[in-house]
């Protein structure tokens, strides 16, 4: 699997993206915002977490204007992979690639720490359904809201990939580190749920001395896809 | 863009400077006093010029001769600490200490203060803090990997206690999750004497070539000088001047001193503001410079900023330097000489280029969306050079008019080495009276009362606002003795992993009841801290708070502390390789002269072996053999116990035998080595009950343990909730016991096995028979009380 990798000045969690990437057998590229283009070949593009543009205006905001996004777009619209994980999700909601926004934690303090969610979809990055995943989370505004349209459109078409839950996967507000709306983790967008964002790091949690490989079943899971795909 | 000094316009350094730039004001021995001078320190700066200083000059002399440039008070004092070891590449004088981790690759750390300034703004002032910490790792031509922090505040019911800890944590996160350097430790006490001067200490490590170290010299005659980063504007002048200041009555005004444009306009003008995200480009930028060979030398713009990076490079080179301030990138108007060379304005640094090289520094500088200008060059004069035009203001758009002018001119060498030293009297205070401890009658309440109290408590709020994961190479996250980060370090494609670990340290209580005992138990602790997790101590950094040297009392703390860390080195074979004097951290106010509770603070760095040596601090499992390692005196001066049960401070403190200290860690680290131990922990804090109460319940799940702690001859709650160091709580396999024991009796460390891991999960419970008493505590309730300690400050 051919991976790029999109930076955008103040992304920071670009060095456990690569690793994660190339643990699961990617073979990764890095792309500078200026680009215009993708790689030949490209199969999955990621877009790490950090805090682009310093978070300034608002969280994504300023990157989703960065020539690469058209060509994210176009990858997107082809049915190609794409991951944005926490900043990186927040750049496709910012960009529409994905629907709703991501706002500041509940508590307004920047959390980090283990959380648990729940696989609440298949697709292309998701372990099996109903599997519970200990990943951490590191974020100050990571409180997914949608209006009620969307959110019904997101759960009657399958496209709520995760949701916050306790340790034996009990999906519920207790278990709900920001106050996203519905508990979402994440969810899938484009053409055949091939694009995925979520505020949990699974790129950090991949490794046993990290703490867990939960999150490598992610990336995983989109190198079977691709592999059954060709 | 000019890449050369516009060669017809240049200064004669022949002339006089020109007394009188627009917006300068006449110097009076008022205005000497306000940039905290003496008359004799005046009468001394006349001499090395040979005349009267122009006002710039006396700003200039103000700040390279502030405490917290020149360490005039403490330097005497610091030359007898050991700062040197086969590991070390870079002691203590340039921007950060650099110890070799083998395999070609270095540490490069150090740790600063920025008390004053948080104390004013806590967010700020801690955000400024980190950034300021960060650029002096990284300009050593290191990738940071990992930042810690130590705090102290107040009371925790002192009313400004609770907006003074949310600033400042969220500050400390602002800037290190923006900047993606995980925040994996730290360490915060409360204290009413730092009521009115909190102190805030942040600490950085970076990963460098060792054979790629970049130092602070302005080298090679007619190298071109450039400015790199953010723009130039009015905050942050005097803040060197400032940090050297106690605090007054009217606190508003601390530190600010009247600049012509902040009386006309009444400014205040003694704040930085940080930006991370400009940190963050700086940081890629420079690394990508270093990589690319054009740089000779670089250095942040730290405490008083162009002053004292321009000053420090050309010293440490024995270069004088030419300065045009008109090139200078700026954001504020109207800035005269004097506000140019004294603004902090973060996230700026001087670079020295190779000469011709200057349009590969501007290209990367482009990438990363970063000003760059050339404003000045290397001379062979040993002078310091300033030069601008009156009157001319970038920012008008409109070119120089008239003639550039002179408007400081002074030796290197009078702002740097020959800069006033001054062994200043010394004369010990009374020591603390005793004061006796009533003996605990409810053992069980009294450890729940400890554990939940602010001092010992979970730091969790704290330290989950700190991403303390990004680069995802934490490996011991915070809440162990140490943490512990992976980091690849990768030279010509391969890639080397390195495991570090990291403490930091200081009970200040100790070292007001013995500035010798209290400073050796702080460098004790942090090291045993680094054996605890498996890590061997290679490197220390020292951030030195104490209240004003002008008291004899206190002098002779900072010198007989200075003399406990340098002893405990010694004896531990580790040298101190950077650090930072912040002294002044005192009230003066109606009530009298309040000085904080001395803080040498340290952080060490460990190196370890292989990650299987990692040990943490947590039970494992049910069934394991708990040991006590070390012993002894069950003095209860000091503790966390005596100041619950009586509200002061007093002896008798425990002492420390270092040799005693010495033998345990070799012993501790030799046990992790052969990967004998299930858990280690240091008991430090609220004593040997509260130690094990964190061994039940701070790792990812609950495991009890039935101890009996062994016959004592004096109270139980000196048994309980003594201090004494030198002890360590370590589990094991049944398997291991008789090789642990043989070990511990070969090595000359005294070993008790004091009971055993029992069942883990919800139903754990530690029980502790200690003489008379017994008491049994669900670990539930232990984790339960830490983790409310900060909540009567911050809330739930």
């Amino acid at each position: 699997m051919q991976a790029a990798v999109v930076l955008f000045p103040g992304l920071n969690a670009d060095a456990e993206m690569i690793r994660t990437l190339e643990l699961v057998g990617a073979k990764v590229t890095t792309v500078w915002h200026t680009s215009a283009a993708l790689p030949a070949g490209t199969d999955l593009v990621a877009i790490p977490g950090g805090f682009s543009y310093g978070d300034y205006l608002r969280c994504g905001a300023i990157a989703k204007v960065g020539p690469i996004m058209k060509a994210v777009a176009e990858h997107a619209e082809r049915g190609g992979y794409v991951l944005g994980v926490c900043n990186g999700f927040q750049i496709l909601t910012e960009c529409g690639l994905l629907p709703g926004a991501l706002t500041r934690n509940l508590h307004l303090r920047f959390e980090c720490r283990d959380v648990f969610v729940k696989v609440t979809a298949d697709g292309p990055f998701s372990p099996p359904s109903g599997e519970v995943l200990r990943l951490p989370i590191a974020h100050g505004e990571g409180r997914y809201q949608a209006s009620a349209e969307v959110l019904a459109r997101l759960a009657g078409e399958g496209q709520v990939a995760l949701r916050y839950c306790d340790e034996r996967g009990a999906v519920g507000e207790d278990a709900n580190p920001n106050g996203s709306v519905d508990n979402i983790a994440g969810i899938y967008g484009g053409p055949k749920k091939n694009v995925l964002g979520l505020m949990p790091h699974p790129e950090r949690m991949s490794e046993a001395c990290l703490g867990g490989t939960n999150g490598r079943e992610l990336f995983d899971a989109v190198v079977r896809a691709r592999r059954a795909a060709s | 863009m000019a890449t050369e000094l516009d060669a017809g316009r240049g200064p004669s350094s022949a002339g006089d400077p020109t007394p009188n730039f627009p917006g300068d004001l006449p110097i009076t021995p008022a205005v000497i006093k306000q940039h905290k001078l003496t008359a004799e320190e005046y009468g001394r700066i006349e001499g090395a010029l040979g005349r009267a200083p122009t006002y710039t000059e006396l700003g200039v002399f103000s700040v390279m001769w502030s405490e917290h440039c020149s360490y005039k008070s403490s330097r005497v004092h610091l030359k007898r600490l050991p700062t040197k070891g086969p590991r070390v590449i870079q002691g203590p004088g340039e921007n950060a200490g650099v110890v070799d981790i083998g395999d070609g690759f270095a540490a490069v750390f150090k740790m600063e203060s920025h008390n004053h300034p948080s104390f004013i703004e806590p967010y700020q002032g801690a955000a400024t803090g980190v950034g300021g910490i960060l650029r002096d790792v990284f300009t050593m031509g290191a990738r940071p990997i990992a930042g810690l922090n130590s705090l102290r505040f107040g009371r925790p019911d002192h009313p400004r206690t609770p907006e003074l800890l949310r600033g400042v944590v969220a500050g400390i996160g602002g800037y290190g999750n923006s900047i993606g350097v995980p925040t994996v430790g730290g360490e915060v006490q409360f204290d009413p004497s730092y009521d009115g001067n909190i102190l805030v200490n942040a600490f950085t490590c970076g990963v460098a070539r060792a054979d790629r170290i970049f130092y602070g010299r302005a080298a090679g005659v007619g190298n071109p000088i450039l400015y790199i980063g953010a723009k130039t504007g009015r905050d942050g002048i005097h803040g060197a001047t400032m940090a050297s200041d106690e605090f007054g009555e009217a606190k508003e005004g601390k530190g600010e001193l009247a600049t012509a444009s902040s009386i006309k306009k009444g400014v205040r003008s003694t704040m930085q503001v940080g930006d991370p995200f400009m940190g963050k480009l700086l940081i890629e930028a420079c690394l990508e410079l270093f990589a690319a060979g054009v740089l000779e030398g670089i250095q942040d713009m730290g405490a008083a900023g162009l002053t004292s990076s321009s000053v420090e490079m050309a010293g440490r080179a024995d270069n004088g330097l030419e300065l045009d301030l008109d090139k200078i990138p700026r954001r504020a108007r109207k800035m005269t000489p004097y506000e140019i060379l004294l603004s902090e304005s973060q996230e700026r640094m001087l670079l020295v280029a190779k000469r011709g090289r200057e349009d590969e520094v501007f290209a990367v500088c482009k990438k990363w969306d970063l000003d760059c200008a050339v404003v000045g060059r290397v001379t062979d004069t040993k002078r310091w050079v300033v030069t601008a035009t009156p009157g001319y203001d970038p920012l008008d758009g409109a070119p120089p008019r008239g003639e550039k002018r002179v408007c400081a001119d002074i030796p290197v060498a009078s702002l740097t080495d020959a800069a006033p030293v001054y062994d200043r009297p010394r004369k010990a205070a009374p020591p603390r009276a005793d004061v006796a401890v009533p003996d605990t009658t409810d053992p069980r309440a009294d450890l729940l009362a400890l554990l939940a109290s602010p001092n010992v408590g979970s730091r969790a709020w704290i330290w989950r606002q700190y991403d303390h994961i990004v680069r995802g190479g934490t490996v011991v996250r915070p809440g162990s003795d140490a943490a512990v980060v992976r980091v690849p370090c990768e030279r010509d494609g391969a890639v080397v992993m390195k495991h570090l670990a990291f403490a930091v340290d200081c009970n200040g209580r100790f070292v007001e009841l013995s500035a010798e005992d209290g400073a050796k138990m702080a460098i004790a602790e942090v090291c045993r801290n680094l054996v605890c997790s498996g890590a061997e101590p290679i490197g220390v950094t020292d951030c030195l708070n104490f209240a004003s040297p002008e008291d004899p009392g206190t002098m002779d703390q900072i010198a007989r502390a200075i003399d406990g860390l340098g002893e405990a080195c010694r004896a531990l074979d580790v040298p101190i390789v950077s650090g930072n004097v912040s002294l002044y951290n005192e009230t003066n106010d109606a009530a009298g002269r309040r000085p904080i509770l001395p803080t040498p603070t340290v952080a060490a760095v460990g190196l370890v072996r292989e990650p299987e040596d990692v040990v943490t601090q947590w039970f494992a499992r049910e069934g394991d053999v708990v040991v006590l390692l070390g012993e002894g005196d069950e003095a209860l001066g000091g503790s966390e116990y005596q100041a619950m049960k009586t509200g002061q401070l007093g002896g008798p403190a425990p002492r420390i035998d270092l040799a005693a200290e010495v033998r345990l860690q070799r012993l501790v680290l030799e046990l992790a080595r052969a990967h004998v131990l299930s858990s280690a922990h240091d008991a430090a804090d609220g004593g040997l009950a509260v130690a094990l109460a964190e061994c039940c319940c701070t790792g990812p799940s609950l495991v009890g343990a039935e101890i009996e702690l062994p016959a004592t001859t004096g109270s139980a709650a000196g048994a309980l909730f003594g201090e004494a160091p030198s002890r360590v709580v370590i589990s094991t396999g049944a398997a291991h016991e008789a090789d642990v024991l043989a070990r511990a009796k070969a090595a000359g460390v005294p070993a008790k096995v004091v009971g055993r891991t029992t069942a883990a999960g919800p139903g754990a419970t530690l029980s502790i028979r200690a003489g008379a008493h017994r008491l049994d505590v669900p670990a539930a309730d232990l984790r339960g009380a830490r983790e409310r300690c900060l909540s009567g400050i911050v809330g739930t």
